[in-house]
């Protein structure tokens, strides 16, 4: 029996893409294995861990939960489009100077969460914080430095009062 | 440290993150050479079994499919490992032959063009099997009634027994005894990277490399030449960015060998990551201890003499790291307290279920954890504050160099400080007075307290350390950082040496062709010992460089100094750049008489003594009576781990080492069903604390420096893990006093919580 296969058409960090995927692949192994982006990673395939969130047309969804073609025509958005080895993005340079990060496995699907959350909410408690990371399991850090990194984070992102 | 340590003791952000902050990390399955197969393994559904067939033709058949191989088809030895002397070692088959023993033991693999199409065909492969009786509970098979290995004929794999002092003598004098069993459950370690291996063979070249997400590819080498008759020099192993380990990638698996073996007959890269669901059963889990003590103290809280009868659940076989972990239990048993009569066994069990091995503390956490609840439990007796009895039984100041009754040594150390500093830092007092207030109001306060030692560092490391001549410089260390940041504290030790700032050090590690040997990381090892070997050979760099701007600066060797990046006659204008040092030293004819081009030397530093990391710590919990529910309200550390180069580094293994302790003493188990099912397939029902759960930690620290290694480090790895599983669970035990409740096993999780308040209130 041949796989069933189809073809679809949507947009990765802003290019348009037309892949032919097997039905029952998912978004992560699509976006993974044959657009070659493999900041997604996959940390448990049920959608208990969130290593593999990514954005679905600007709101977090985990890549492993959903078939790459129900993201057909959506626009799908994942860390690598987050900011550029030059000018990082200031949650990803937020992570990076408060040690938010360890082994680095599941920190692009936080730091794609906290990017969302942080454009709903940009002046959150700790606590606020501390909720939006609940779905993400982190086996490194202990969580401290990642919520300082979100607070730092979200003073870089308000815009300067003046 | 003396002069130049510019770097050394920065909170420098890390040299590994901007490329794990944008997901250009290399992990294992991120790596996806032209045409690899891809490997599902077939697993043993039953924890004993016999194997009457094995049926693979369909599978065979399925699309995609290019081999089915079960043991018969490959005939490769068992997985290799080692294992204390005297200890009866059973071998990890690398696939079943004849009998399983637990369930998740590898059975047949698939290789197909696609992980879905192996998944696929793996079901498809039919395997008769004959169930027999399981052995699951350690009590139980210390009987030998059920043979987990026939040929052994006993259970046991390892008994080890130590005698110290005049334990009798003690315990006939004792104003008390405390007797009480205590029992350590088994967790899984839950690197959010599971494991994975990608082999490609080379047949032209006769070559193997693999990469794999392992703590020691040194090892993994070793092995994987053993196991394929291969010469360690055809084989390259590398450990790319690896997502965590915690212990339980220090074992070479069955996987790795299973999957080198299958690329070097298949002439094609070969690969297998772990499912979550595979790596709850099939990597190996940590603690699974229990023990029975006898505590004798005198009317002031003194611990005379300690007896402890300890049996470890081991699994069903040994890999590399089984058999130690126990064993150290033991050795490690009297902790930091000054306790001179010690009577110990230990014995090391098989049992139908998924081997244990290191996980993050690896026998010193259950050593660390028996003590400090019997410490409470003594101070429960007396009717004593808990803080006063660990006060009065802490080795003082002037016991170091120590020697423990069971062998232990602790090379220096303040302990008497560190509980000092905790309680008030904390304010204990007051806290005390808090709990008493609101008991009034019908809350349940509890403070757990936690003093440790841990006696850590083994083994020796080389390093290498070359100057380029654009000034650059590259550190070669066989450590092997998965997380922890390594690279950055090894390359501000070479930047201090070399005069060359951290950005401009390139560490590799994790790649057995570069580096020739290595004990990779775990033990709290990696600055301690690849650190001191890093210093050694930047050392020497250090010198030859001297002796170059001596000869280019016309100044006696003696009268050069590195300052800043820059050698500088003393007491005169002339200096020359480290950069063109480092250009000279590559023209030979720019060298002094007796010198030879080039900018590179090693260095080695060999563990004569191990190091002994220190702390105290204090948690404080709310207990809800209705719920049994735990809310962890403040979490006070005081951590010595010697000289430090990166707070930044070391703080985050103190956080993330007491959540991980957290998990072990509220939440997490792996529980079997006595017929040897494992009660937890994934991570919905296997409780990993979230962010919503930890505590943030008030983090404090005091500096004893070790006089083992010229960086006066001690390690820091698995200080978090040792000393904070005992401080959430006395602190739990503490608020349950009050219902009479003094000893409770973890995880104390709001059932088993509720239910002895309901129990206590029913008696009391």
């Amino acid at each position: 029996m041949r796989e069933p296969v189809r073809t679809i058409q949507l947009s990765v960090n802003g290019q348009a893409s037309t892949v032919t995927v097997p039905v029952r692949k998912t978004l992560a192994d699509v976006l993974r294995e044959e657009l070659r982006l493999t900041g997604t990673h996959v940390g448990c395939e049920q959608g208990v861990c969130g290593a593999c969130t990514v954005w679905l047309d600007g709101e977090p969804v985990r890549s492993c939960l959903l078939l790459a073609v129900q993201a057909e025509g959506h626009q799908v958005t994942t860390v690598e489009a987050l900011g550029t080895a030059d000018h990082l993005h200031p949650v990803q340079q937020a992570f990076w100077e408060n040690h938010g990060l360890q082994c680095g496995f599941c920190t692009p699907g936080i730091l794609m969460t906290v990017v969302a959350f942080l454009r709903e909410h940009p002046a959150p408690s700790r606590e606020e914080i501390r909720e939006a990371l609940a779905g993400h399991l982190c086996r490194c850090t202990g969580y401290q430095n990642i919520v300082r990194a979100v607070e730092d984070a979200a003073r870089r992102l308000r815009p300067a009062r003046g | 440290m003396g002069e130049g340590t510019v770097w050394t003791g920065r909170r420098m952000p890390r040299l590994e993150d901007p490329k794990l902050v944008r997901g250009r990390g290399a992990f294992v399955d991120d790596l996806m050479p032209e045409g690899t197969l891809h490997v599902a393994v077939v697993r043993s559904p039953h924890a004993h079994a016999r194997i009457l067939r094995i049926e693979a033709a369909r599978a065979r058949g399925a699309p995609g499919v290019v081999a089915v191989v079960t043991a018969d088809d490959l005939s490769l030895p068992p997985v290799p490992a080692e294992g204390l002397r005297g200890a009866k070692l059973a071998p990890h088959p690398t696939l079943a032959r004849g009998v399983v023993r637990y369930v998740g033991e590898p059975v047949a693999a698939v290789v197909a063009a696609s992980r879905a199409q192996a998944e696929d065909a793996a079901a498809l492969v039919e395997v008769a099997y004959e169930p027999l009786e399981a052995v699951t509970d350690p009590q139980e098979a210390l009987h030998d009634r059920v043979l987990v290995h026939p040929e052994l004929r006993t259970n046991v794999a390892y008994r080890r027994q130590v005698r110290a002092g005049d334990p009798d003598g003690a315990f006939a004098q004792a104003y008390r005894v405390v007797r009480a069993t205590i029992r350590q459950q088994r967790v899984a370690a839950i690197p959010m990277e599971t494991r994975g291996v990608l082999a490609s063979w080379d047949g032209a070249l006769g070559l193997l490399t693999v990469w794999s997400s392992t703590q020691v590819p040194h090892d993994l080498r070793d092995a994987l030449a053993d196991a394929l008759g291969l010469e360690a020099n055809r084989i390259r192993v590398v450990a790319p960015d690896v997502g965590g380990g915690f212990g339980a990638k220090l074992n070479t698996y069955p996987e790795e060998v299973l999957v080198a073996e299958l690329s070097r007959r298949l002439g094609r890269p070969v690969k297998w990551v772990e499912s979550r669901r595979e790596n709850l059963v099939a990597t190996a889990q940590g603690r699974s201890q229990a023990g029975e003590f006898e505590v004798a103290c005198d009317p002031r809280g003194r611990i005379l003499a300690i007896r402890a009868r300890l049996v470890a659940d081991i699994g069903a076989y040994t890999l590399a790291t089984t058999v130690d972990i126990p064993a150290l239990t033991v050795r490690v048993l009297t902790g930091p307290y000054a306790i001179d009569h010690v009577q110990a066994e230990v014995a090391e069990v098989y049992t139908h279920k998924t081997p244990t091995g290191a996980y993050r503390g690896a026998g010193r956490p259950e050593a660390t954890f028996y003590l400090e609840r019997l410490v409470d439990l003594v101070a429960a007796e007396l009717r004593l504050d808990a803080a006063v009895v660990r006060r009065r039984n802490l080795l003082p100041k002037s016991a170091f160099p120590y020697r423990s009754p069971t062998g232990a040594r602790y090379d220096s150390g303040d302990y008497r400080k560190a509980l000092r500093v905790l309680l008030d830092r904390a304010g204990y007092r007051e806290l005390r007075r808090q709990q008493a207030q609101l008991r009034a109001q019908g809350r349940y306060l509890g403070i757990g307290l936690s003093c440790y030692v841990e006696v850590c560092t083994f083994g020796w490391e080389t390093a290498r350390v070359r100057v380029a001549p654009d000034g650059s410089a590259v550190v070669f260390t066989g450590t092997s950082p998965h997380g922890q940041g390594g690279a950055t504290g090894l390359a501000q030790v070479a930047a201090d040496r070399l005069g060359i700032p951290p950005d401009r050090v390139q560490v590799v590690h994790g790649d057995t062709l570069a580096v020739a040997s290595g004990m990779g990381t775990a033990g709290s090892r990696t600055l301690v010992v690849g650190g001191s070997a890093v210093l050694r050979a930047a050392d020497k760099v250090r010198r030859k460089m001297q002796r170059i701007a001596a000869h280019l600066l016309e100044a006696s060797v003696r009268d050069v100094e590195l300052r800043d990046g820059v050698f500088a006659v003393r007491g005169s204008e002339r200096t020359v750049t480290v950069a063109a040092v480092a250009e000279a030293a590559y023209q030979a004819s720019r060298l002094p008489e007796g010198l030879t081009p080039g900018l590179e030397e090693e260095g080695t530093f060999v563990v004569e003594q191990a190091t002994a990391p220190f702390g105290a710590h204090l948690c404080v919990v709310e207990v809800d009576p209705e719920t049994g529910e735990v809310d962890v309200l403040r979490y006070v550390s005081v951590d010595d781990c010697g000289v430090v180069v990166n707070p930044l580094l070391v703080e985050g293994q103190i956080q993330g080492g007491v959540v991980q302790a957290m998990g072990q003493a509220l939440l997490e188990e792996v529980a079997y069903d006595p017929a040897g099912q494992p009660l937890v397939a994934t991570l919905a029902d296997y409780p990993v604390p979230r962010a919503v759960h930890a505590p943030a930690i008030e983090m404090h620290r005091t500096v004893t420096p070790s006089p083992t290694n010229p960086l006066g480090a001690k390690g820091v790895g698995e200080a978090g893990t040792i000393g904070a599983t005992p401080a959430f669970a006395n602190a739990v035990l503490d608020a349950l006093r009050t219902f009479g409740v003094l000893h409770l096993d973890t995880p104390l999780r709001p059932e088993r919580v509720w239910r002895a308040i309901r129990e206590g209130r029913a008696w009391g």
